[in-house]
């Protein structure tokens, strides 16, 4: 039981970090595989603002989805928006660029090591019920995705901004006719899968670690998850987090000598199966 | 001719023989070092670098009267092959004398032969798998191999009542190295290694293995796992599940408890028994001199078993210069170097003749808190200790 | 009649050698006699120049986006390196048996990426490549793992060329080998079957109705990548006497894809031109700043991606128009 509690608990956090690249990737058709950098923007934010000016961590979690989301917008503004019509190729070229320059950046600025987080002590600890052992943190970190998921999904699909970027995205032509201010609704979205991504990362750190090299450790579970789970889909981000989760840990703990190939063969299973994902659109774009 | 020309030109010969003489006094030495300055294994590079340079600095940058130039290449850490081409590099087209550095075995692996080919000598910093001196008779090493530090944290966990040990390692070479090594020297001083695992490299999340450890109940668990962020979970998960409650303890080999990595594990790592050969609370005038020098010169690092591996490098070149009066040519510097013994600022050292390996004190410590600070403090210690993995 | 309506020339003269064709194949010999102490480096980029080459088989021409490329690569490198350890260390025979084995596993797996859209495609290669991986890791104690494979001697090149540390007999066998392959490549693209791969990638929906069975003509086009990447990985393992896990690692992969595009994918060239810039821009930004050089080439690439699309090819086409040369079908 605390087997499948803790694989709730992995995909939950993998769901957190994934969903803003399924917000860009998605819903922009924009591959963003620079998503793992702002993912460590957010950390470094929330780690400094903890380890150095004290800010307590929950206050510090919002602050750091803030200041990444900030980031998300000037370089939005000023290069992303420039390859918006441009192929896919180039896009990752253009992603990875950028995290050539954040990973060399962080280097510069905060060293090569380990950043140290301290919990504050309600975090700490595990709740012991016959059978399960939660882990406090693990409890809050699925009590914020399930907020965040559900909070998204009304969003876009229950809000006149969700309609409006809905429609952006089908057709941009037809949306600025009718009064959209496209651009802004670009940036808009951008600026929040950047404050997700920034949010992730920093929820992240407790149980990822970080460090200079964070966005090329953790990209493939990412793209993992857009993949399995269909892009642009928050539903599907959360049923695909939630499987690989599970059975990655599941798998680590009852056949430990193939405890590394399972992610992937799952992945790849479902992907012959569903080349679309779980929920993706079967149309091309 | 007259007088005065003769005696101009006795001079300008003169001069010229002892400008020429002058000149190859003066010639520069150059040390290439290979290491992995950018990259996951960055910290490594950086730490190396710092000792090699400290060691420079308190020379005065002359060694045996010879000016030195050091020529850091980057490797990434993770391409063997640039490791391969910028030795070569160093030693074609900047013509080194001597090559040192090494973060990781296989760059060492990948470079022995232009050592032999070259005949240039070569000084491992850091690499740790024992066979890494067979692979060239120009290689030496000053940094530690993995049993040398293994076998005596198992010796010591059979001496001290611990007889049922659980063990958990990385499944990549080094992992299976240290599992090898702390099997076969704990059942042989009597203990019993009730469990084992290998987690996956990539192992953000020991939960499933940490629920496993604590059924199997066992009196300690030997770790070896990466050292960065793998520690760091792994405490994490290992007092959050209290296993530290039942009673279970933890004993590695000091890689994992390093002065870089340790305060990033914060106060989880308090109580962990670890072996390993430098430690910045060692008790010596050496180093003692040595931590005032690093934190002079690097305020924001600590120094650890890395950077003294780097100060040694150099340690042992100016020796070993300072014997053969200058002269770096391989086979000579070989000769020269093997034998040779220093006060490190980890202890006493010595290179074996025999294998070129680094013969030293490997200490048992603790974690503690000393002045706010987590240290190893060092309350055992096994002298002279030569690499097992030969044996 | 065909004649009459379309003009046919351009298509049967594209595979003609163009002039600055034969000048650019000219610069291994001057590479030579103008860099002789960059050697090792110079082969490293032939090779990896051929390893690009075979992605942009698969991806520029077949549109097969491929995250998992070192697959090949690394099972290439991995049979070459075990032959000479265990004693059969004949260069040219090593090559050609990597290369059968990479084309076995890339027609074995061809069956996976037929499917799907780029994504997807994107993370099948991946999670092959990276189960393969895993698999070397776990055979440690065949592989060498992470510490690598040892003991790889390689014999004398036709029996005289040994290969030392200065790297000249490595040097001419990787730049022959390559430009061998580059010539079979060149001519496999403007061949009927080359042209009914681009025919694939640009419009599926209509080949079968021109007779084309796209699932054959893809496994093929697959199955040939994968033997040029697997040569690619045998000559790094010969030349450069070691393996170890880091030729199958998801790095090499995303790299190889970061080049390509650099390059311009579709042209061969592209493949060849964005290796030699990556890998020297590379080199000169780590011999200036050991520990971040990875920043300033990632501006690098950043001004290359902002101002030239389709990436240095593309560059190089657009100054070719506007001087008025000749660009033909490509």
């Amino acid at each position: 039981m605390t087997v499948l509690f803790d694989g709730i608990a992995s995909g939950m956090l993998l769901f957190l970090i994934s969903v803003g690249l399924s917000v860009t990737l998605g819903l922009m058709n924009f591959v963003n595989l620079a998503h793992g950098s702002f993912a460590m923007v957010g950390g470094y934010v929330c780690v400094t603002l903890l380890n150095k000016a004290g800010v307590p961590f929950l206050a510090s979690l919002p602050l750091a989805a803030l200041a990444t989301a900030l980031v998300g917008v000037v370089l939005e503004r000023t290069l992303y928006r420039r390859l918006y019509t441009a192929n896919h190729l180039d896009q990752v070229l253009f992603s990875i660029s950028l995290v050539f320059m954040s990973m060399s950046a962080m280097q510069y600025f905060f060293g090569a090591q380990q950043q140290p987080l301290n919990l504050p002590d309600f975090l700490k600890g595990q709740i012991n019920l016959p059978g399960l052992d939660m882990g406090v943190y693990r409890l809050f970190l699925i009590a914020v995705s399930l907020l965040l998921a559900y909070g998204l999904q009304r969003m876009v699909r229950g809000t006149r901004f969700g309609a409006q970027l809905r429609a952006s995205v089908d057709n941009p032509r037809a949306a600025r006719g009718v009064g959209i201010n496209v651009e802004r609704v670009f940036t808009l979205t951008f600026a929040l899968g950047s404050a997700l991504a920034g949010l992730g990362g920093a929820l992240g750190v407790e149980m990822l670690g970080l460090d200079p090299g964070f966005p090329v450790k953790y990209i493939v579970y990412f793209l993992i998850v857009v993949a399995v789970g269909g892009s642009g889909s928050i539903a599907g981000s959360l049923v695909a987090s939630l499987i690989l989760g599970v059975v990655d840990v599941a798998g680590k703990y009852y056949v430990p000598q193939v405890g590394s190939f399972v992610i992937y063969a799952v992945m790849v299973v479902m992907l012959v199966f569903r080349p679309q994902g779980l929920f993706g659109r079967t149309t091309a774009r | 001719m007259t007088k005065s020309t003769v005696t101009f030109k006795l001079s300008a010969v003169l001069a010229a023989c002892a400008m020429g003489l002058a000149a190859h006094a003066a010639e520069p030495l150059k040390i290439g070092l290979v290491l992995p300055m950018s990259g996951p294994f960055s910290a490594y590079g950086k730490q190396i670098e710092h000792g090699a340079r400290l060691y420079l600095d308190q020379v005065g940058g002359t060694i045996a009267g010879r000016k030195v130039e050091l020529l850091i290449k980057d490797d990434t850490g993770v391409a063997p092959e640039i490791s391969k081409r910028v030795a070569q590099e160093l030693v074609v087209k900047d013509k080194v004398d001597i090559l040192a550095g090494f973060g990781l075995t296989p760059s060492a692996f990948a470079v022995a032969p232009i050592a032999t080919e070259a005949k240039k000598p070569m000084i491992v910093m850091n690499a740790a798998t024992s066979v890494i001196t067979t692979k060239s008779d120009y290689i030496l090493r000053v940094s530690h191999t993995l049993p040398q530090v293994t076998a005596p944290i198992a010796t010591w966990a059979a001496k001290n009542n611990i007889r049922r040990v659980y063990t958990l390692v990385a499944d990549y070479g080094p992992g299976q190295d240290a599992e090898a090594q702390f099997k076969k020297t704990f059942t042989a001083a009597g203990g019993e290694v009730v469990g084992e695992v290998r987690t996956p490299v990539k192992n953000p999340d020991f939960a499933p293995f940490l629920q496993k450890i604590k059924d199997a109940k066992p009196q300690a668990v030997f770790l070896f796992v990466p050292p960065g962020e793998q520690t760091i979970a792994f405490t994490k998960g290992f007092i959050e599940r209290d296993l530290a409650k039942a009673g279970i303890r933890i004993i590695a080999t000091g890689d994992l408890t390093g002065e870089d990595v340790i305060d990033g594990v914060g106060d989880n790592a308090l109580g962990i028994v670890n072996s390993m050969q430098y430690s910045e609370t060692h008790n010596s005038p050496e180093n003692k001199a040595y931590v005032a020098a690093y934190y002079k010169a690097y305020p924001k690092d600590r120094p650890d078993f890395m950077s003294v591996g780097g100060y040694d490098g150099l340690q042992l070149i100016a020796k070993t210069l300072e014997k053969t009066g200058g002269d770096a040519t391989g086979d000579k510097f070989m000769a020269a170097a093997k034998g040779m013994a220093w006060t490190s600022p980890r202890g006493p050292v010595s290179i074996d003749p025999q294998t070129r390996d680094i013969v030293q004190t490997i200490y048992i410590r603790k974690v503690e808190k000393v002045g706010g600070k987590l240290q190893n403090m060092e309350f055992e210690s096994i002298p002279n200790f030569k690499d097992p993995g030969k044996q | 009649m065909a004649s009459s309506s379309i003009d046919l020339t351009p298509l049967q003269q594209a595979d003609r050698w163009r002039p600055a064709e034969l000048a650019f194949w000219l610069l291994p010999f001057v590479g030579y006699f103008l860099f002789p102490d960059n050697l090792v480096l110079l082969t490293q980029i032939a090779i990896t120049a051929l390893f690009c080459l075979s992605l942009d088989l698969i991806l520029g021409y077949a549109g097969i986006v491929s995250l998992g490329h070192a697959a090949f690569f690394g099972v290439g490198a991995y049979t070459a390196g075990l032959l000479a350890s265990h004693g059969w260390g004949e260069p040219l025979s090593g090559l050609v048996v990597s290369a059968l084995v990479s084309a076995l596993l890339g027609f074995a797996t061809s069956l996976l990426v037929l499917r799907g859209a780029d994504l997807t495609r994107l993370m099948v290669t991946l999670g092959v490549a990276m189960m393969l991986f895993e698999l070397a890791n776990k055979l440690t104690f065949i592989t060498g793992g992470v510490d690598g494979l040892q003991g790889i001697e390689m014999k004398p090149l036709f029996g005289t060329f040994g290969f030392d540390m200065f790297g000249k007999t490595a040097y001419w066998y990787a730049m022959g080998v390559l430009f061998l392959l580059f010539w079979a490549a060149r001519k496999l693209v403007h061949s009927p079957f080359g042209l009914s791969i681009k025919g694939i990638r640009l419009n599926a929906a209509r080949m079968p109705a021109l007779g084309a069975p796209i699932n054959a003509r893809l496994a093929a086009i697959y199955t040939i990548g994968a033997a040029y990447a697997g040569v690619a990985g045998a000559l790094m393992a010969q030349t450069t006497q070691f393996v170890a896990l880091d030729v199958l690692a998801f790095n090499r992969s995303a790299e190889l894809l970061l080049i390509l595009v650099l390059g311009g994918s579709g042209s061969l060239y592209g493949a060849i031109l964005g290796t030699v810039v990556f890998m020297s821009a590379h080199h000169v930004l780590s011999d200036m700043n050991p520990e971040y050089w990875q920043f300033w080439l990632g501006a690098l690439m950043l001004v290359i991606v902002l101002f030239a699309r389709d990436g240095v090819m593309g560059g190089v086409r657009a100054a070719a128009r506007r001087l008025g040369l000749q660009g033909g079908v490509r």
